[in-house]
């Protein structure tokens, strides 16, 4: 059965937490990588691998690029 | 002595060893005559002749937040930590960040992450690895944190030599704000090495001693019994800056960072050159750079690592050099040889040992090498006498580097 929006939440703010130390509650849909949690392009590649991980949906290089918000990678994941 | 050359002072000390996290557990252990050495418990340990070593008394991972451990080689890790320590024991000066420059290195680099993002590379494919490998295994990675950490932006370097880079880079820094390039500099040197690769290379030079009976016995520089030196792991920094900036602000000044002298042997990879010519002008180099005479030096924190061959030979290159009946010791015999790491560490302890007019007895020290006609301090810490002394601490490394560092008294 496919992961929840609130279920593909939840395991995102505890990776971006374990990987950059921001805390989890602050991992919400509308916020910019990025822009608002001042994650950097390294980080977001060490996200996205425990991303797949965690959820099975692997994203490739060339769409991680345009994954800015935490909402986008949801999305992503999901479909 | 120029009068008019800028003198460079020691303001701040950050240590994390075998025997402390800090600069005052490590000091302590040291005049206590405590040992830093200590069996390996590691399942690798079966397959290395050496099984015991100066494991840093407190994990890194202890201090550091998850976050920023894990993105940082254990030897950038101790780095950084010992490079915070010194900032706030120098009381975190206010500096332009253009006036503030870093220059810390390694003997080794992240070989850490080099072998273990090599057996995620192979096991499951580049895709694995983490994004920070390279920062992590390069040897400049620890001077490049922290100047991020510090916002220096004066400059940052990281000498490359061997056993002699803690030193190297402590000589590079007076120099920097000699030459008017920043006004504090942060430096010094780390290593994190101890990993079974380690272990059986250096085995295969026979350069360590396997008196694995006896661990905590195994590091005696100068002794007859010696049978080579003992691995350890930390990091030692200073922040150094200009008697000026100090004085302007106020700063505790610990002692003067007054001189280096650094030659080459140009003799072998890894022997040192028989006669000691070699370190004993490093150190009338950096006395003639620090202005002062070879009899006012009374204190040498030798290089010493409890190898056959070395220990007697600088015992000599000494005699030859400082006729003022320096007090030696070398605390190898306690903290193990921390490679790069070694003259930061060291430095730290030479300054201390000027500033407290105190020097750690050498231990192990049970039965001296024949002929070696200096004062090694054993048994029991020995006093500096009170008025206006100089100290040097020797380093020498692979490649035939020899770097001597004249500190004097505040």
């Amino acid at each position: 059965m496919a992961a929840t929006e609130q279920e593909i939440l939840a395991g995102l703010g505890k990776i971006v937490n374990e990987i950059t130390g921001i805390p989890a509650s602050e991992v919400t849909p509308e916020k910019s990588f990025v822009d608002d949690l001042d994650i950097d392009s390294l980080s977001m590649v060490e996200i996205a691998v425990a991303a797949q991980d965690e959820f099975g949906a692997e994203i490739p290089d060339d769409q991680l690029k345009h994954l800015k918000t935490v909402k986008d990678v949801i999305n992503f994941i999901q479909n | 002595m120029s009068t008019n050359r800028v003198r460079v002072v020691v303001t701040g000390l950050g240590t994390t060893t075998p025997l402390g996290g800090d600069v005052a557990s490590t000091w302590a252990a040291l005049l206590d005559g405590r040992s830093g050495i200590r069996t390996l418990t590691e399942d690798w340990v079966d397959t290395v002749p050496a099984k015991f070593a100066g494991i840093a008394a407190v994990d890194p991972g202890e201090v550091l937040p998850r976050p920023e451990a894990r993105r940082l080689d254990r030897y950038e890790q101790f780095a950084l930590i010992a490079a915070r320590q010194a900032w706030q024991d120098a009381g975190a000066p206010e500096v332009e960040p253009t006036r503030l420059g870093v220059v810390v290195g390694s003997g080794i680099g992240g070989i850490n992450t080099i072998l273990q993002a090599y057996d995620t590379y192979r096991d499951k494919g580049w895709n694995r690895l983490s994004p920070y490998t390279v920062p992590m295994l390069m040897p400049n990675g620890a001077a490049g944190w922290i100047s991020i950490d510090l916002g220096a932006q004066a400059g940052t370097h990281a000498a490359v030599s061997a056993c002699a880079t803690g030193a190297e880079s402590i000589g590079q820094a007076i120099e920097m704000i000699r030459s008017g390039r920043a006004d504090v500099v942060v430096a010094g040197g780390s290593e994190a090495a101890i990993h079974p690769l380690n272990m059986a290379s250096f085995a295969a030079m026979r350069a360590m001693s396997t008196r694995n009976d006896e661990p905590h016995r195994a590091s005696r520089p100068f002794d007859k019994g010696r049978d080579g030196f003992v691995l350890g792991e930390g990091a030692g920094i200073v922040v150094l800056e200009s008697e000026a900036h100090a004085k302007a602000r106020g700063a505790r000044i610990y002692a003067v960072a007054a001189g280096v002298g650094i030659t080459s042997d140009g003799h072998h990879i890894s022997a040192p050159e028989p006669s000691g010519i070699g370190g004993k002008t490093a150190m009338l180099t950096a006395i003639a750079d620090a202005g002062i005479s070879a009899a006012d030096v009374r204190h040498v924190n030798a290089h010493a690592t409890s190898t056959p061959v070395g220990d007697e030979i600088e015992a000599r290159a000494i005699r030859e050099a400082l006729p003022g009946s320096p007090l030696v010791t070398s605390t190898k015999s306690m903290t193990g040889h921390l490679l790069g790491g070694a003259g930061g560490i060291e430095s730290v302890f030479t300054i201390l040992a000027l500033s407290e007019r105190i020097v750690p007895a050498t231990a192990n020290l049970d039965d001296p090498a024949d002929g070696l006609d200096v004062d090694i301090v054993r048994g029991e810490p020995r006093k500096l006498p009170d008025g206006q002394l100089a100290a040097i601490n020797n380093s020498f490394g692979f490649g035939g580097h020899n770097v001597a560092v004249a500190f004097t008294t505040a």
